[in-house]
């Protein structure tokens, strides 16, 4: 247990020490609300939609989760490379708990993001209801955990820093941009659907919508719920399996 | 005495390159044990399979009577390793370095405070306790890394190329501090450097590695009788030859090729 939390706290000093990431972190988040929030938000409305900046907010607090989360496992990279995963690698302690204890730093640094981002939305004008807050963070733990445990797993079969770019492109943002957090899933081209449904981040996204703005759900929070959790679970197992196989 | 450190026919291979080809030896309990050889001769590799950072292409190892390849957490609680490159966190202070790897450990929380301001002071990092890593100099580095190794006592110590980049005064001061761990705590000692007079003095036994062979073994006494010279760096020379090694190593070059290729 000691071993969980002292990776944990790891994860929490570097990230807090760090003023110019957690600065550099929130400001794409803020350009996605501002520019498409209010850009595409006359269209939303003649198109009958609503209030586009109460259906973005939800999708945008999911993306400042998930890009923090897929960074901070990543981070696993940065310690192959200036040595520091050797001193955790050689100590007798579980892959499982290495692997959750960064898992669980990481996602609090990714969870603290998006209550930021919540923040932010707020200030300019996302209106949630409050009711169902407690769900709404379930959900954003949920998201937080299970981008950090595919960052951290990914990470730990990848050498070098120069295969960061290409995750970021090839998984990062079609992960973002095919999940429901810039437009509603419903009548969406069949392909572009199927697709969306495979998107983990969908449901994500659905249950955090669900949750802030009355009559938004698309699959229902049991369902969202356990289709995150059970991920989340397997993730977490192919990590550890992973952990066992690094050799340095 | 029984050996704690039992190693049959190990053999490593990246790629076509041997890096370590059908060594054994064995390692008594309670003994200082010197690994030499020149860069390249297949120390780290070994030391890595010792440690469960690599696995053996082929024979076997037993860490007091377990596998690291097959029982990997047991083999991991009877050791501690200094490594040869860096292995702190740069971003955290040496405190923090200290008390992660007590935690990593699970050092007695009665004796983790004690121990950890015994060792800083130590080292002379006491003072420093709370800079962070990265504004320290090489040297000072390389004694929280040795701070850092002796804290938990385990059964063995690996300590590769500990004194490296240490002044005299220092390296005296680090190996004083072993010997008086391994009398007072019955810690083996397992250690390679390139200061061939740490090991005529600190070890008593040695083994030395070229191209991935054990070329020679023995007490330093043994050696230089063997060898007919005066001190362990002459027979070490007259051993592994005059002519210096690549710096980048065939193994290094081989493992950073299959890596990038996608064979490991």
């Amino acid at each position: 247990m000691e071993v969980i939390y002292i990776l944990w706290l790891r994860q929490l000093k570097r990230y807090f020490r760090s003023k110019a990431r957690m600065i550099g972190s929130i400001g794409q988040p803020i350009l996605f609300l501002v520019a498409l929030g209010f850009g595409f938000g006359p269209i939303f409305q003649k198109a009958g939609g609503g209030n586009y900046l109460q259906f973005l907010a939800p999708g945008v607090i999911a993306m400042g989760i998930l890009f923090t989360a897929m960074f901070m496992g990543i981070e696993i990279i940065w310690d192959k490379q200036f040595g520091f995963l050797k001193e955790t690698l050689v100590a007798p302690v579980s892959r499982m708990s290495i692997m959750l204890g960064r898992t669980l730093g990481g996602a609090t640094v990714a969870l603290a993001q998006g209550v930021l981002v919540f923040l932010i939305a707020w200030a300019i004008g996302f209106r949630p209801g409050f009711t169902l807050l407690w769900v709404a963070f379930i959900f954003m733990v949920l998201i937080a955990m299970l981008f950090t445990a595919i960052g951290t797993a990914i990470a730990s079969v990848v050498d070098d820093m120069q295969g960061f770019p290409l995750i970021m492109n090839f998984l990062v943002m079609p992960l973002f941009f095919l999940s429901g957090a810039l437009f509603p899933l419903a009548g969406l081209p069949g392909i572009i659907e199927v697709i969306a449904r495979l998107d983990p981040l969908s449901y994500g996204i659905d249950g955090l919508r669900g949750a802030l703005v009355s009559g938004a759900l698309t699959f229902g929070f049991w369902y969202d719920f356990s289709v995150l959790g059970v991920i989340t679970l397997i993730v977490l197992g192919i990590g550890a399996y992973l952990f066992s196989k690094i050799e340095i | 005495m029984a050996n704690i450190i039992e190693v049959k026919n190990l053999t490593k291979t990246f790629g076509d390159m041997k890096a370590v080809d059908d060594i054994s030896f064995e390692v008594a309990k309670g003994e200082v044990f010197a690994f030499l050889g020149p860069n390249g001769a297949g120390k780290t590799t070994t030391i890595k399979m010792l440690t469960t950072l690599l696995k053996p292409t082929s024979g076997e190892i037993l860490l007091d009577g377990k596998n690291p390849v097959h029982d990997e957490s047991a083999a991991r609680k009877s050791f501690g390793i200094v490594f040869q490159d860096p292995s702190l966190d740069d971003e955290l202070t040496a405190l923090e370095n200290m008390e992660f790897h007590a935690a990593l450990y699970s050092v007695p929380r009665e004796v983790r405070r004690k121990r950890i301001e015994e060792l800083m002071n130590f080292v002379e990092l006491w003072d420093r306790r709370d800079s962070l890593v990265k504004e320290f100099s090489g040297g000072m580095k390389r004694r929280l890394e040795i701070a850092r190794g002796l804290l938990h006592h385990p059964k063995i110590l690996f300590l590769d190329e500990p004194t490296t980049g240490l002044d005299p005064q220092t390296r005296n001061h680090v190996w004083s501090y072993i010997k008086n761990l391994n009398k007072t705590e019955q810690i083996t000692v397992f250690f390679t450097t390139h200061y061939i007079e740490e090991a005529d003095q600190s070890a008593s036994r040695v083994a030395i590695m070229d191209h991935g062979r054990i070329v020679a073994r023995g007490t330093p006494g043994e050696l230089k009788e063997q060898t007919g010279t005066e001190s362990l760096e002459d027979s070490f020379l007259k051993l592994t030859g005059y002519d210096i090694r690549k710096e980048s190593t065939g193994a290094d070059r081989m493992r950073t090729h299959a890596k990038v290729w996608g064979r490991r």
